[in-house]
């Protein structure tokens, strides 16, 4: 009897918890805007997608908060895959906007403007300093050169107290600790980044091209920045490179540019862009930027990634274009920029640069 | 009355000791392997306290002294009760030893997941969160629909496949394919999966497609293998006596499987399914391919992005914001979580077997 | 015998449709998963050929397929390997001590801490690796590489961070020992309790019990068991991704160094957010070889297990 009773009872009660959880949703969100405030008129709604680099994402969440708490019936989504499996959804149509930790080359230009039946819109969005981290007893403070940097990473110099270090550093007492090098394992922009750092101002040292994957043999590698963080916090005489507001408690390298050492700050940052060139052959509203790494402007950091969000410029449906348009206006606004510094530690845009992304991104429209 | 421990020791069986020594040999005192494993430990422990080894060499130190039982036996009671000393000493070790990742894993685990529980955390999504706060509500509901629902394709299919191979197929060559396939099939990385669940959705949604079902779909890949391989294993191991009882007695096969073999194997399959729904629930890849992230509540299995637990917990672990910490507790929130809805199916599971297998020797 | 009884003989070919449907239930059950694996082997080589003749510019490192394939292959080879050496005793332990070596109350409790391991998510492996294990591994690779540097095993350099294909491996080890002990121990629970007794009654030790009554019952059990595990271990990607230290083109017989060749299943993992075009397909394509490498070993197995068919204990 009761064996029989539980048999009918069990999927009976599957099925009242599921439909107990379809129920009710979160105690966040609420389905309706009664939010007090009502929307204003330009309020925009319905269901955005991207996906692209996962540098960005921390950023983006930020953005989707602000942007989904001012427009309340729009719903923001961005899939971490990677910038190349952005670009690649960008350009296959999956995806209203892509986010990419490099600029489209031709090749792909060519595609995503096929598919867009327009222009493309391709702003840098997220410009954040990358540091080099090291954990080293006794080292609070450390500057190195661009050569010294190549050189510690293609393993030529193998303990902290080498000479070209000491060069740098004629004041530190720096001990005999050999350096493990730790690089990123997985394939990244900030890779890409760094490597073109070091290609192009230690290009007496560092022979190998620039990047996504760490091209040379040996070292230490480890995933993602978490776990580069990881690797260089769990070791002693580790140096690595990471984004420079995940560092925590490691030890940020200042780099040498010109005749001066500059920590790798976000404002340092922010003020690479105004040296940078722009790729040539590229629309107007196609903002690719060369980075200048070999800048000896003072208080410029050279080490930087700029990744990109990347949207098509018409839209054969209204709702998307100005739901497209709203986003990036936010995201490139003043406020939206600020709020990725308050909550990913990015750099943001300004001054003159800042106006040419935004007046590009102004020309979204529905066909 | 029946017990697989050792024979009765000689305080169960009173008179003269030349008896006993007749009947079962010399044998080690009934104290002796307690008394063996007690003084291994205490000097492990002082060595551990005094001389400040490592927990692992303590342990190994251990493991060495223990040794010293088989060794007494040898001498004492013989070569074979020596062997069955020392594969006591093997077998205990070798399960001190899986204890060993299992705490430090849990023990970590829990410490660091409990920091963020609380009502909020299951009721609140992260939609419109940035730093503290928030929730997984939305993760919560991804993850119980997704897994649910791949258990709903994965289920009937693998255990009619393990009833066709073990029930109807004679071992015929469609059968050994079959079990061959389903061998490969396991080696699947779930990375694979997600993208063949990835393609086969775009053939008939078009790009960008991002569905909960489609996770499904992914995840079922991965859990099939798994179902046809424990519920084939549970099987072959009802005796054949039963079936052939049952056909005696005139009941069609299909009622001889569903009501005697199906019964019978109940325990083993349900811990099977266990596993399989274990095996896949903790799945990042494949869902982060197919079904998306999102910050927001989604029900709906066939429409739009569905976030899931081991998808957040690995976004939220490797890209944190600023500061980290709020994150990537709730990081640590999300893999607890997960061990309790295994641990509460693990529960409904044993439930199961109890209520409704055949009552037995068992 | 049955031409014989002419009355049986009629009953025997009446089909009953209850039977027709749960038969053809079953046997399209079958047919689904063999449709479903064709599925993968066509989307692999559909996507994978671009890949393997891929020019060696599309390739990562400017080789051509199979050289950059190789040290991928021997990786996830040796991880997996590793694994199962060190999985399968303890696994069989695990599973003896909790069926017939425990108490019975405890073993319960046991089992089900064992098989919550199951579904800790890999990401907690890694961080469980990356924080725990390779530090506290650190110290024994480098007492290995100065006591036993003769073997080219240990040849070292030791990594300092201890970060190696040796943690990589526990890590897997960790991670299939649940699928394999619950496997494991399920079968051992169902050997015949007659059998049991009767070993002891004939005098055996419990040794021999269980290696006269449990084993020969559990053989096939046991292989599928370790099948299962040693799948995982070839597709598992997230964990080996976050632990190991990989270090491309590697081939390298040490497993203590930082410098370790990766394994298929972490490699895509840890490329393929940033490919594009047919780099992707070179991906896949590695994909496509893994695919063939579990069909190998698993034909391997089989064979193995086939040759000794009398002991299984199905009847």
């Amino acid at each position: 009897m009761i064996r029989k009773k539980l048999r009918v009872a069990a999927p009976a009660a599957m099925l009242a918890l599921a439909l107990g959880l379809s129920a009710c949703g979160a105690g966040n969100e609420d389905s309706s805007s009664d939010d007090g405030a009502a929307p204003s008129g330009d309020s925009v709604s319905g269901t955005l997608n991207g996906a692209g680099s996962s540098a960005q994402e921390a950023a983006v969440g930020a953005w989707k908060a602000k942007f989904q708490t001012a427009n309340s019936d729009a719903t923001v989504n961005y899939d971490p895959v990677g910038s190349g499996g952005g670009r690649e959804q960008f350009i296959a149509g999956g995806v209203q906007f892509a986010g990419s930790d490099a600029y489209l080359t031709d090749e792909e230009l060519t595609g995503a403007k096929e598919k867009c039946e327009s222009d493309i819109v391709e702003v840098p969005t997220y410009v954040s300093p990358i540091a080099v981290v090291y954990n080293l007893d006794g080292v609070d403070d450390l500057n190195l050169s661009a050569e010294t940097i190549a050189g510690i990473f293609a393993g030529k110099i193998a303990t902290w107290d080498d000479a070209a270090i000491k060069a740098d550093n004629p004041d530190a007492e720096l001990p005999s600790t050999k350096i493990t090098p730790v690089h990123r394992s997985d394939d990244s922009g900030t890779t890409q980044n760094f490597t073109d750092y070091l290609s192009k101002a230690a290009s007496s040292v560092w022979t190998d091209e620039a990047a996504q994957t760490w091209p040379i043999k040996g070292g230490e590698a480890a995933e993602g920045t978490s776990g580069v963080i990881a690797a260089v916090g769990g070791g002693d005489g580790t140096v690595g490179y990471a984004d420079e507001s995940q560092a925590g408690e490691l030890g940020k390298a200042n780099v040498k540019v010109g005749e001066d050492f500059v920590a790798p700050t976000p404002e340092a940052a922010a003020k690479v862009l105004d040296t940078a060139k722009a790729v040539e052959g590229r629309d107007a509203t196609d903002i690719a930027v060369d980075i200048d790494r070999t800048t000896e402007a003072a208080g410029v950091y050279p080490i930087v990634l700029a990744s990109y969000q990347i949207a098509c410029q018409t839209y054969s449906d209204a709702d998307t274009a100005a739901l497209v348009k709203a986003w990036l206006t936010y995201v490139t606004s003043t406020d939206g920029q600020s709020a990725a510094a308050d909550a990913a530690g990015s750099a943001p845009l300004s001054g003159d640069f800042a106006t040419k992304v935004q007046a590009a991104v102004e020309t979204i429209k529905a066909a | 009355m029946t017990t697989l421990t050792n024979p009765p020791g000689p305080a169960k069986t009173p008179g003269p000791v030349d008896v006993h020594q007749e009947l079962y040999g010399a044998r080690l005192p009934s104290w002796g392997p307690r008394a063996v494993l007690g003084g291994a430990v205490v000097v492990a422990a002082a060595l551990y306290v005094l001389a400040g080894v490592n927990v692992m060499l303590a342990a190994l130190i251990v493991f060495a002294i223990s040794l010293l039982l088989p060794v007494w036996s040898v001498v004492v009671e013989g070569r074979r009760k020596a062997t069955d000393r020392l594969v006591t000493v093997l077998v205990t070790s070798s399960f001190v030893l899986a204890m060993f990742p299992l705490f430090s894993i849990l023990y970590t685990v829990i410490t660091k997941g409990t920091k963020v529980l609380g009502v909020d955390f299951f009721t609140f999504s992260m939609r419109n969160v940035v730093g503290e706060g928030g929730g997984i509500y939305h993760a919560l509901a991804g993850t119980l629909l997704i897994t649910g629902a791949a258990t709903v394709i994965s289920v009937p299919i693998g255990m009619f496949t393990a009833i066709y191979l073990v029930e109807y197929a004679d071992g015929n060559r469609l059968s050994r394919w079959i079990r061959f396939l389903v061998d490969v099939m396991t080696g699947i990385p779930s990375i694979v999966a997600g993208l063949f669940a990835y393609a086969l959705f775009v053939l008939f949604f078009g790009e960008g497609v991002r569905m909960g079902i489609g996770g499904s779909v992914a995840l079922s890949v991965l859990m099939i293998p798994v179902v046809v391989r424990s519920t084939e294993e549970m099987l072959k191991l009802v005796p054949n006596e039963l079936r052939e009882a049952s056909y005696a007695l005139g009941v069609p096969k299909w009622r001889t499987v569903s009501k005697v073999v199906l019964p019978t194997a109940l325990a083993g399959i349900v811990t099977g399914i266990t596993l399989a729904i274990a095996r896949v629930i903790g799945e990042t890849a494949p869902l982060l391919i197919i079904a998306g992230a999102t910050d927001s509540v989604n029900f709906n299995l066939f429409d739009g992005r569905m976030a899931s637990l081991p998808v957040f917990a690995y976004t939220s672990v490797r890209n944190p914001g600023v500061p980290p910490e709020f994150s990537i507790d709730r990081a640590w929130g999300a893999a607890l979580t997960l061990l309790l809805i295994v641990m509460l199916l693990n529960l409904i599971a044993r439930l199961v077997s109890y209520y409704f297998s055949p009552k037995g020797e068992r | 015998m049955a031409s014989t009884l002419d009355p049986r003989r009629k009953r025997s070919t009446i089909v009953r449709p209850g039977d027709r449907i749960f038969s053809g239930l079953s046997t399209s059950a079958g047919i689904l998963i063999l449709i479903v694996l064709a599925g993968v082997a066509a989307f692999l080589t559909i996507e994978g050929i671009p890949g393997i003749f891929a020019s060696p510019d599309d390739v990562k490192s400017g080789q051509s397929f199979l050289p950059y394939v190789w040290p991928l292959v021997y990786g996830t080879l040796i991880a997996a390997t590793i694994a199962l050496i060190i999985s399968v005793p303890i696994a069989i332990g695990v599973a003896l001590f909790i069926s017939h070596y425990s108490p019975r109350k405890l073993g319960q409790v046991l089992g089900y801490l064992i098989d919550l391991l199951a579904a800790v998510p890999s990401v907690v492996y890694g961080l469980w690796g990356i924080g725990f294990l390779a530090p506290n591994m650190a110290p024994i690779y480098q007492w290995l590489e100065d006591n036993l540097g003769f073997i080219p095993f240990f040849a070292g350099p030791a990594s300092a961070t201890g970060r190696t294909i040796m943690t990589a491996s526990i890590v897997l080890a960790v991670m299939i020992l649940p699928i394999m002990t619950a496997i494991c121990r399920e079968i051992f629970l169902q050997t015949p309790r007659l059998h049991e007794e009767a070993a002891l009654a004939l005098g055996a030790t419990r040794w021999e019990m269980a290696r006269m009554a449990i084993f020969p019952y559990a053989r096939s059990g046991i292989v599928s068991a370790a099948m299962l595990g040693l799948g995982r271990a070839l597709g598992e990607t997230l964990a080996v991704a976050m632990v190991l230290s990989v270090s491309a083109g590697t081939v390298t017989a040490n497993l203590i160094s930082s410098t370790n060749p990766s394994t298929i299943a972490a490699n895509i993992a840890l490329s393929f957010g940033e490919a594009s075009g047919k780099t992707v397909n070179v991906l896949i394509a590695s994909g496509l070889v893994l695919f063939v490498i579990t069909f190998l070993v698993n034909f391997a197995a089989r064979a193995i297990v086939d040759r000794r068919k009398e002991f299984s204990g199905a009847n």
